[in-house]
């Protein structure tokens, strides 16, 4: 299920797995591997892209394609696992990424908003006391942080520059 | 020191709701313990080996009277009756249930404190030398930026789930009493030549299983930077610091294996393009944390005859001004280490009794202020020598005036099997039997400055490899095996100890290190010359003979 702007919502885009038949029209998330091999198959395609990236994986071996793609999958293989906070601070703050990022895999309760105060806008949630705890009290959301992030939020109150409270 | 406004009030105390949240959901089984875990570490709970571990935060190990009293409440009402000071500057409690843990919280946040970070894959407390604001040989006090750090790395969203735990020190002195050189980042507070205040940087020191000393990466960082920098550091580690193996997961590890020099220009790089929004410190920001850690305003005290007439008269007295009272910036006036390291007892540990003497002999002589230094022992920074007399005895009578600070007795051991679940020998008791080996004053004054450090395995918690004299201990065959290490130094000479040989067994290992000592006490070129300076001039190998060759000289 896919939680996004504090609510389950349908999702227009499919995941394309490796090895599977070449896209039909429509939001289609191909692995990042895939599309680096057969990107010039798209050349005069508008259908709109999406790429799934593996942590570990720099943003140089995309970064011409960032503006052709409307949504980038960073991957959690296991929640401690955390190099996809760095990537999705990076496509915001360095590189103006201004698609969707999404974060598919082992995602917890109490990591959404700290994903979303790096850049992330969408979450797939697979773990069912996860859906459950979202559908009846939505995502941990608190309200003063001591440094400056994406999302929803403004400068405190007081004197610390990096101080923010969540508007 | 620093006073939490609203905002800081207020975060904590979200922190502490959510926290109770997790642990009633952990409690009704709709978190796993596995999913609990990264909660539970982020608020300083473990799961020991008896029991749920409670780590309280002491940022750079600065207290007041009011929160040591809070501390020994705690002790009192939710633990055993003590708590364990740790070599990051904290307080550890051993036997909390986890039901109370939220209610130990909120009376942490009444006296401003938390549990926040002190374990985890994240930024720790940051620590400082102990005696900041007070040194006589201080450069500039390191709390604020210690401070400024704390804060900018609590819950830090892109941060909290690093390849492993990541410790900074900032020190402000000549003399290095925070080990920045063992550190993920050690900051040593320097001037340029223009004489502004600003950073030497290292990176990728560490002890554990690698022991490695940090590199300097920065001659200069304007304070300005501060948080930019450290931001760019921690930024190159989360992206490329190893997560296949957690042994080889600190900074260290990609320090070393992808050399100073990438490590300094991917850092340079990332420096350079991150924005600086939110993160830039200006000037009048830094003044204003500063202020809160202004020296106080201490009354000129004359030269004490009384002191002196004590001194004179009273041999014990005479000990504990020689090994526990240092210079303080101020004439008249000392920095007095209050040693939990009572002869036989366990290094670190204080009664909820002990706690509540030592906040009101604070209170009464020394401003209310109190330190936890990473060697186990607390700090009171402002005390006139005129009162030394009173403090001295006011600590005696609670069993805290232990003259033995920097001596062979004051040894730091982690809690090693008696508590620890990763432990593989125990600490805890061969740091007692050698602290009463040379529990004669006389004697471990005479053997002068010497630091045993002692962990119970090879994690490394006790320090061991930073030890003028380090223990390791380990488990071969079921049999638990204790290998020394010698020349360890955690100082602005930092350097790691090289191993003896052959380790001893629990029965043999006291014995071994009256070798050491009675070899040093041979070598030394006079009293003056203390065990490292000897270590460093003679090299081991007079050691390993008096260690491993002894027999021959004795059958003879």
């Amino acid at each position: 299920m896919l939680w996004k702007n504090g609510a389950f919502v349908d999702d227009p885009w499919r995941a394309i797995a490796e090895g599977e038949d070449p896209p039909p029209a429509g939001h289609v998330i191909l692995p990042l591997d895939w599309w680096l091999q057969e990107r010039d198959a798209f050349a005069n395609s508008n259908a709109p892209i999406g790429l799934r990236v593996e942590p570990g994986v720099s943003i140089e071996t995309f970064l011409q394609d960032l503006g052709r793609v409307s949504l980038i999958a960073l991957s959690f293989p296991k929640f401690g696992d955390g190099r996809a906070f760095s990537t999705a601070a990076l496509l915001r703050e360095r590189h103006g990424f201004r698609g969707e990022i999404r974060a598919v895999g082992d995602v917890l309760l109490d990591q959404l908003q700290m994903m979303e105060r790096c850049g992330f806008d969408s979450f797939e949630i697979k773990d069912p006391t996860v859906q459950r705890l979202l559908s009846e009290r939505g995502a941990p959301a608190y309200s003063r942080f001591y440094q400056p992030g994406a999302g929803a939020e403004g400068q405190a109150d007081g004197p610390r520059p990096w101080a923010r409270k969540r508007i | 020191m620093y006073r939490y406004d609203e905002f800081d009030a207020g975060f904590v105390k979200e922190r502490v709701d959510a926290f109770r949240d997790q642990v009633a959901r952990r409690l009704k089984g709709e978190l796993t313990e596995e999913q609990f875990r990264p909660h539970r570490l982020m608020n300083g709970l473990y799961l020991q080996l008896h029991a749920y571990m409670l780590r309280v935060a002491v940022p750079y190990g600065t207290l007041d009277s009011r929160q040591m009293r809070k501390l020994a409440h705690i002790a009192r009402v939710y633990d055993k009756g003590y708590g364990h000071f740790t070599t990051r500057q904290n307080i550890q409690y051993n036997w909390p249930t986890l039901a109370d843990t939220p209610a130990i919280l909120d009376e942490l946040a009444s006296v401003e404190m938390h549990a926040i970070q002190t374990s985890g894959n994240c930024i720790r407390n940051v620590t400082a030398d102990h005696f900041a604001g007070a040194a006589a040989d201080e450069i500039d006090d390191p709390r604020p930026y210690a401070e400024i750090l704390r804060q900018w790395s609590s819950i830090h969203p892109e941060f909290s789930f690093l390849p492993r735990k990541f410790k900074i020190a900032v020190n402000g002195a000549a003399r290095d009493r925070a080990a920045i050189q063992a550190h993920d980042i050690g900051l040593q507070i320097v001037r340029d030549a223009q004489g502004e205040i600003g950073f030497a940087v290292y990176v990728g020191g560490g002890m554990g299983r690698t022991p490695m000393i940090a590199t300097k990466i920065r001659d200069f960082l304007p304070v300005a930077d501060l948080l930019a920098y450290t931001q760019a550091i921690v930024r190159v580690y989360n992206l490329e610091g190893r997560r296949d193996n957690k042994y080889k997961a600190r900074i260290k590890i990609l320090v070393h294996e992808k050399g100073a020099e990438w490590m300094r220009a991917a850092v340079e790089a990332e420096f350079a393009a991150a924005p600086r929004v939110g993160i830039e410190l200006p000037a009048e920001e830094v003044a204003r944390i500063k202020a809160y850690f202004a020296p106080p305003d201490l009354a000129p005290r004359a030269h004490s005859l009384a002191f002196e007439a004590r001194r004179r008269s009273d041999p014990a007295f005479a000990a504990f001004v020689a090994s526990n009272i240092a210079a303080h910036r101020m004439d008249g006036y000392g920095i007095v280490t209050i040693s939990l390291k009572p002869i036989g007892g366990a290094p670190g540990d204080a009664s909820a009794d002990q706690m509540d003497a030592v906040a009101d002999i604070a209170e009464r002589y020394a401003l209310g202020e109190i330190r936890v230094s990473h060697e186990q022992n607390l700090v009171l920074p402002h005390v006139a020598l005129e009162d030394a007399p009173a403090v001295f005895d006011a600590l005696a009578a609670c069993g805290l005036a232990t003259a033995n600070a920097g001596l062979i007795t004051d040894i730091i051991a982690c809690p090693g099997l008696d508590y620890c679940a990763l432990a593989t020998a125990r600490s805890i008791p061969v740091a007692q039997r050698i602290s009463q080996r040379f529990g004669d004053t006389a004697r471990a004054r005479d053997i002068g400055q010497l630091k045993i450090k002692i962990s119970g395995c090879i994690n490394a918690c006790g320090h061991h490899h930073v030890g003028h004299i380090g223990i390791l201990g380990l488990e071969r065959k079921g049999v638990e095996t204790y290998q020394i290490t010698l020349g360890g130094s955690g100082d602005e000479t930092c350097s790691m100890g090289a191993l003896t040989g052959p380790g001893f067994s629990s029965e043999e290992v006291v014995d071994a290190i009256e070798r050491i000592v009675d070899a040093y006490r041979m070598l030394r070129t006079d009293e003056s010359e203390d065990f490292l300076t000897a270590y460093r001039r003679v090299g081991m190998q007079p050691f390993k003979e008096a260690l491993y060759e002894t027999s021959k000289g004795a059958d003879i």
